[in-house]
């Protein structure tokens, strides 16, 4: 399928959420980063934000259909990949999630997320079905699980995580009985303990921290007192620009990173707060709006799936700040630092408006 | 894998919807959650994030310094380090931090749990000091884990510096940590750790001395480190202290008295004026700056010999003969003899019914013979005033030794001081619900018995005679520097005890004859260019009222003299008291020994300026080595 471009083919609205999402993270960032060593990081963040626009842009110009085409063997090299950095790969700071291309390291992790989600769109592309069978939860399981524990493995579990919602929300959106559900959920309880026994001990710790915030302050449950300081410190207005103390003055770690949403709550206060979650909630129902009117299943299960990842990271991260959820390692997309985690946002959506441009149009 | 697209289906539009309003719900918890922090306890949190950021440190403000009459430095200050917990931001401390913190610091763990203990229900904004003067080592620990121990921090104090170390330690006193109980008063300005004077001049001034602290309102990053300033409030220092102490007559007193266990006190009897005041054994207070250790505060508390006790104003013992002085004043005052009444000494004499002896008789048998008031006071003649003990009565002696200033407060201004006792039969109904006993009077006649006085008094008393009967009232602070730095000082004006002109002549001379003519006990006394008078005595035990409390191996005698020159218009008066001295002689070159230093200072060249600033230069750079604050922090925090 080729057509000519159109300037109207490109969703625009959804673009134009994704970078003032990606511009407040910028600005966080160089807040945040402004007085410390890393300060200069907003650039990179900048640029890694044009070059995965651009990417975008040439992603959404491709019939999706032509990448769903590719899964298999692009599923392949994920595996492959993560199989032999935990061999190969040199670690940083511990764990091994990074490929080195010369000045530039690059998390596989986020963008096997993408891949995990086209396979599932594809798997679901045929299969017209009522509702799923055990089969299919079988094989999607052993599909996301494999990836799944080799980013478990590197170790990082706040990716692997986020491979659960892709196959979960495909499966919802496919058709699940009940007795599926309770299936799963039984199982799921009684693998806890068994999950537990796998969990490093600062895992442990932090979920311990969770479930008894008020036991210890000085270590696992510091990050998630300090973030609640500094978001609660912001009030209704916010510090103001710069002026966020506790981010400033390091109290709290990974500022620029994971805990960036502290940091803007703390600056921009609940004004800030609500403007940054209706941008998202915008964002994310944009994507369902264009599930909705996808030219097929395969379409639509790409959006779904990528909606759900956003949404579970979003709610996750945020979350987190305020103590809803465990301290794991889960960016906020388009926010945080980080350039794979922009890449692999940047991309989906750019496969999102491919969806959204050959839509049903009445 | 061949996959194909077949476009003929939409999803069903319930399953987005499903997941619009799974999305919807989602952020409306979230909003809920950021709205509960970021407005219902927004105060909360932006107080947290506040004492995360501020620390309020204290600024230790100098104390003033001591010095004596002439500015020479008795008590100084120097830079010191304190360490201290910072509990604002810290949680409490886990068992395992206070376990690291007491090894890096070489503090006692349980020792610290218990500070922690103590200090808990304080207020978190005040910090808790765990540690004073810290060592290079406990700085480097401190600095070099600001990331484990975001809570410790230093700060810079003035810690107490007594550059003479056991010299008039118990007159200075010395400063300490103010007790918990004071801190808790209602009102109180202390906190924990802070020093206040305690005992001595740095207890009797504390007003004076002890400044007022200030504070610094510091921006603290999470390692604890200072990365800027909000506010100062600057320090005020304590006013210096001058005293009337000449540290000359007080090295020649503390160098003349030596080892000795006992008391010097020099008086300029025509103001009060202390010029030198000694008690020993001494302490070196210095110990008593930094927190003192308990092994070595048991010590000196259960010290047979009570080196923390001034002895000069608490040690409350028998005049002996030194005693007779009052008797000889009190017989001729009333009138009962005449300067030439003769009493015949045959070594003993028999008084209702019961012999006393003649000390010169039990030691040497030897006799006085024929005695008057002029040489029974020159040759201490036990028998004359027996005699005289028995023609006064008890309550003539009693109301002379009262008169004369025995048996009460001085009212130095310094604590603790003891007012002695003159027994009556007042007191002994009181005391022992018994009658007197008249033999009881005889021997307070010479000075045993109840009869216990102070050095002080003694120094006051013969000051007071040889002056004619005016006694000022002893002090170590100049009252006009007191009214400048705003105190109330108190009354000084003189206590008149009017003598008549034959009394104060007869009793004079004999106390010149002590010393200047042959027989006299005092004799050792003589010096030559300078007019000593004075009496001495010889005290057998402690004296009956303290000896439930006293052990048996103190029952040795207590040797006195009391001096004072120029016979005539005297300027000083000095009283030496040697415990276990055996025999007064040993107390009489002490007094000379002063006395003589008094007079050669009068009398030599002063010396030059320079010089005498030079002296105070090197009073104060004795000082421990402590690195200066710059450099330290300098070296830590790169």
């Amino acid at each position: 399928m080729s057509k000519s471009f159109r300037a109207s083919d490109i969703d625009w609205f959804l673009l134009g959420l994704a970078l003032a999402i990606a511009a407040v993270g910028v600005m966080e960032i160089y807040s945040t980063t402004l007085h410390s060593p890393l300060a200069g990081q907003y650039r990179r963040q900048i640029y890694w934000i044009l070059l995965s626009f651009v990417l975008a842009l040439v992603v959404s110009r491709l019939d999706y259909h032509i990448v769903l085409e590719q899964t298999p063997w692009l599923y392949g090299i994920s595996v492959l990949l993560l199989a032999g950095l935990l061999l190969l790969g040199h670690s940083i700071a511990g764990t091994r999630r990074w490929l080195q291309f010369g000045p530039m390291s690059f998390q596989v992790s986020e963008i096997v997320k993408l891949i995990i989600i086209l396979v599932v769109a594809a798997y679901f592309a045929d299969r017209r079905i009522k509702a799923v069978t055990w089969g299919d939860l079988v094989k999607l399981g052993i599909v996301g699980g494999i990836p799944a524990i080799l980013v478990a493995l590197e170790p990082d579990l706040g990716t692997a995580l986020t491979f659960i919602p892709i196959i979960a929300a495909g499966i919802i959106f496919a058709g699940i009985r009940w007795q599926h559900i309770a299936v799963l959920c039984l199982t799921g309880i009684l693998a806890l303990p068994v999950g537990w026994h796998f969990l490093r001990p600062y895992q442990r710790e932090r979920l311990m921290t969770f479930v008894h915030p008020a036991q210890n302050t000085q270590t696992s449950s510091y990050q998630v007192t300090q973030t609640k300081i500094a978001i609660g410190s912001g009030g209704f207005w916010g510090k103001g620009l710069g002026n966020g103390t506790q981010s400033r003055l390091g109290f709290i770690p990974v500022s620029h990173a994971d805990s960036i949403f502290a940091v803007f709550a703390e600056e921009q206060g609940f004004v800030g707060t609500l403007l940054v979650l209706l941008l998202y909630f915008a964002l994310l129902l944009r994507l369902l709006d264009g599930a909705q009117m996808a030219p097929d299943r395969a379409g639509a299960f790409f959006l779904v799936g990528l909606a759900a990842v956003l949404f579970f990271q979003v709610v996750i991260n945020t979350g987190m700040m305020i103590g809803v959820f465990p301290i794991t390692g889960i960016p906020l997309p388009l926010m945080s630092q980080g350039g794979s985690s922009l890449l692999f946002t940047f991309l989906g959506l750019g496969l999102a408006m491919s969806v959204r441009a050959r839509r049903y149009v009445n | 894998m061949e996959v194909r697209f077949p476009s003929d289906e939409r999803p069903p539009a319930w399953k987005i919807a499903f997941f619009q309003y799974a999305i919807a719900a989602s952020f409306l918890g979230l909003l809920a959650g950021y709205w509960r922090y970021q407005i219902g306890q927004h105060a909360q949190y932006l107080d947290l994030a506040e004492r995360n950021r501020i620390r309020n440190l204290p600024v230790i403000a100098p104390r003033g310094r001591i010095l004596d009459r002439e500015g020479r430095v008795l008590a100084d200050n120097f830079p010191a380090f304190s360490v201290l917990l910072m509990r604002e931001s810290a949680a409490s401390l886990s068992p395992d931090g206070i376990a690291g913190i007491a090894r890096g610091l070489q503090l006692d763990p349980e020792e610290l749990r218990h500070t922690l203990e103590r200090t808990a229900s304080l207020p978190r904004f005040q910090p808790v000091l765990l540690k004073q003067a810290a060592t290079l080592e406990d700085i480097s620990f401190v600095e070099s884990h600001r990331v484990e121990y975001p809570e410790l921090d230093l700060i810079q104090v003035q810690q107490r510096l007594y550059p003479k170390h056991q010299v008039m330690a118990a007159l200075l006193g010395y400063v300490g940590e103010v007790p918990e109980e004071m801190i808790a008063k209602l009102g109180s300005n202390y906190r924990p750790g802070d020093v206040m004077g305690k005992f001595g001049v740095e207890g009797e001034y504390n007003q004076i001395l002890s400044g007022r602290d200030g504070m610094r309102r510091v921006v603290v990053n999470s390692r604890g480190q200072e990365v800027g300033l909000l506010s100062t409030i600057n320090a005020l220092a304590g006013n210096d202290l001058r005293l009337t102490i000449d540290l000359d007559l007080q090295m020649a007193a503390e160098a003349s008295l030596g080892d000795r266990p006992g008391a010097v006190v020099a008086l300029d009897p025509r103001t009060g004026e202390v010029l030198a005041m000694v008690s020993h054994p001494s302490f070196d207070p210095n110990d008593f700056a930094k927190r003192i250790d308990p092994k070595e505060w048991n010590d000196l508390l259960n010290d047979p010999m009570k080196p923390l006790m001034n002895k000069a104003i608490q040690a409350q013992l028998a005049p002996g003969s030194v005693f007779k002085i009052v008797m000889a004043t009190a017989v001729l005052e009333t009138g009962t003899v005449k300067p030439d009444y003769i009493v015949h000494c045959s070594g003993a004499v028999t008084i209702y019914g019961h012999l006393y002896h003649d000390w010169v008789f039990q030691g040497k048998r030897k006799v006085h013979g024929a005695v008057n008031v002029h040489s029974a006071i020159r040759e201490s003649c036990d028998v004359f005033f027996y005699t005289m003990g028995k023609m006064l009565g008890i309550d003539k002696i009693d109301y002379f030794a009262r008169g004369l200033g025995l048996g009460a407060r001085t009212g130095i201004d310094l604590p603790s001081e003891a007012p002695g006792l003159i027994p009556s039969p007042e007191w002994v109904q009181r005391v022992f619900k018994r009658k007197w006993y008249a033999g009881e009077t005889i021997s307070v006649a010479i000075g045993q018995g109840a009869d216990a006085v102070t050095p002080i008094q003694l120094a006051n008393t013969f000051g007071g005679i040889a002056t004619g009967g005016v006694f000022h009232r002893p002090h170590v602070a100049f009252q006009d520097q007191l009214r400048a730095l705003g105190e109330n000082p108190p009354d000084i004006s003189p206590r008149d005890f009017p003598l008549s002109d034959e009394t104060l002549a007869a009793v004079k001379s004999g106390m010149w004859a002590v010393v200047n003519e042959g027989g006299g006990t005092g004799v050792a006394a003589r010096c030559p260019g300078i007019d000593i008078s004075g009496k001495t005595g010889t005290a057998q035990v402690v004296s009956e009222a303290l000896q439930q409390s006293a052990k048996s191996s103190e029952y040795r005698n207590t040797a006195w003299f009391v001096g004072y020159a120029p016979s005539d218009k005297p300027e000083i008066v000095v009283a030496a008291l040697v415990q276990r001295g055996e025999h007064s002689t040993v107390a009489v070159p002490i007094a000379r020994d002063v006395i003589k230093a008094y007079f050669d200072k009068k009398a030599g060249p002063k010396p030059p300026k320079n010089q005498m600033e030079t002296q105070v230069r090197v009073l104060s750079q004795v000082q421990p080595a402590t690195p200066p604050r710059a450099a330290v922090a300098a070296s830590m925090r790169q």
